[in-house]
């Protein structure tokens, strides 16, 4: 049969951003798929290294727009490992209100493209403003609605008061009655399912094979979480656990993303009431040497910043690595086999960021 | 498709979710990180806050007594308010408007606002 080359992408009415997938079909079923990334790479790596330290956490935070505190969280958790600094219990608290606001915000963002990738707009335009809910909220506790700049080295910049935790927890609750309200269109349409069921299947040994992390990995059935490190264990001390599907299908990464929503909202409940009073910030001793390793949990999976200091000013190295990338090659198994028309949808839902895969 | 309807419902009888910027803005956060001004006469020129800017868009000119800030290289991270030890950056919660041209912005105890 002859063969034909479709380059999906870089620019695509589904892709947010510009990732290439050159694939090869037969008829309209695809049979071979290149990835090809490289197309917003911005050299931040490189930046890390003349700047200051403590600058590094703005320049971390703009790797990505949806989870820009993870990446701060996950900079910053790292040089206290290098520097031996134990941040105060209430700066944990408040970290894990701030990642876990900026998932359920990168969770509603990407149900709602997911929507609309499959051509469900309303539904889309409905996740989206109940986004903007968490959005208000960042911007009242932190200052900027999306580039939140809350967390530095040795703790945070800036507290949440009682009548402000009290707001989040009513706002939280609202967001609930809210969510609960679309998830069913959502969750339950035929097209949706017709769409997603039994699409892009990636059983958990492929998985694991080939490196997927997150949502992607959980949607198979694997309980791999890097909130459960013993160094994140806030999280331990919240009770969180794990959301997974066991189905490997497009609709079992939805449905992770949806619970993990939910547990998210209850995260950020419990934080805030079991938030310890005490210092939000520690002061922490410069310059650092050595290198470290960390790991956190990202809207989208392990997020990887490896971290080496000299004694000067400046890094010696940055690494960053984040859960797209591990998650691109999980595409050289689900596309094959699926028909033209089913190439977005499962795209999407390894839920790609590129521009903070290209750094 | 009927899974909707309650929704719809709901829509149809509240207000619509978007404003009809710029006409109608929303109230500001308290907290908001917007735009700084100086207070030339409060500051002695230290230079603490170029050193601490992430973003090297301030040049403190001991010389000339001068500050350049340049409005829209600024992340807005407020770090100089906080380490300035004379208070001389005052932080608003209003955005820094956009312009017509991107021109750096000197205070000088003088010229100051
Ligand atoms: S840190 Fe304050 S006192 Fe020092 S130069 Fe800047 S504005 Fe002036
Ligand atoms: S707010 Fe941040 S980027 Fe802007 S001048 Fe101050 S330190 Fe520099």
């Amino acid at each position: 049969m002859a063969r034909t080359v479709v380059p999906f992408g870089p620019q695509h009415p589904v892709l947010p951003e510009p990732v290439q997938l050159t694939l090869t079909c037969e008829d309209d079923r695809v049979v071979e798929v290149a990835p090809v990334i490289g197309y917003c790479h911005r050299g931040i790596e490189k930046g890390a290294e003349r700047n200051g330290i403590h600058q590094n956490v703005f320049l971390v935070e703009r790797i990505c727009g949806i989870c820009s505190f993870i990446h701060a969280q996950c900079y910053c958790q790292a040089l206290e490992e290098l520097t031996g600094t134990v941040p105060p219990p209430r700066a944990r608290y408040l970290r894990v209100v701030w990642a876990e606001l900026s998932r359920i915000h990168s969770h509603l963002l990407w149900l709602g493209l997911f929507a609309d990738g499959i051509g469900f707009e309303s539904v889309f335009m409905q996740l989206w403003r109940i986004r903007e809910k968490v959005l208000d909220l960042l911007e009242a506790t932190s200052g900027q609605r999306v580039i939140v700049s809350t967390c530095v080295i040795g703790g945070v910049r800036r507290d949440i008061d009682a009548a402000m935790a009290r707001q989040i927890i009513d706002k939280m609750q609202e967001l609930r009655e809210d969510f609960d309200a679309v998830v069913p269109a959502l969750a339950h349409d035929y097209t949706v399912k017709v769409r997603t069921v039994g699409k892009g299947i990636l059983s958990g040994e492929q998985a694991l094979l080939l490196g997927a992390v997150g949502p992607t990995l959980r949607g198979s059935g694997i309980a791999q979480d890097m909130r459960l490190l013993p160094y994140n264990y806030t999280y331990a001390e919240l009770g969180f656990e794990p959301d997974t599907e066991p189905d490997g299908d497009s609709y079992s990464r939805m449905m992770v993303r949806v619970k993990e929503t939910y547990t998210s909202i209850d995260l950020v409940t419990r934080a805030l009431q079991m938030m310890p009073e005490g210092d939000i910030r520690v002061p922490v001793e410069y310059p650092p040497a050595g290198e470290v390793v960390m790991r956190v949990e990202q809207p989208r999976g392990e997020l990887f910043y490896y971290v080496k200091g000299n004694g000067s000013p400046h890094l010696e190295r940055l690494k960053v690595r984040t859960p797209t990338f591990a998650n691109i090659p999980t595409l050289l198994v689900m596309l094959p086999g699926a028909s033209l028309a089913d190439v977005p949808v499962i795209t999407l839902s390894i839920d790609p960021c590129i521009s903070c895969t290209e750094r | 498709m009927a899974r909707m309807v309650p929704v719809v419902l709901k829509n149809l009888f509240s207000r619509p979710a978007t404003r009809r910027y710029p006409f109608e803005t929303r109230a500001p956060f308290p907290g908001a990180r917007g735009r700084l001004t100086w207070n030339a006469a409060a500051c002695d020129f230290c230079g603490d806050c170029q050193r601490l800017c992430p973003a090297a868009c301030l040049e403190v000119r001991r010389e000339t007594k001068e500050i350049v800030h340049d409005p829209f290289h600024c992340i807005y991270c407020h770090l100089c308010a906080e380490g300035c030890w004379q208070g001389a950056i005052t932080v608003e919660n209003v955005y820094f408007k956009p312009d017509y041209c991107k021109a750096a912005h000197t205070y000088t105890p003088a010229i100051q606002p």
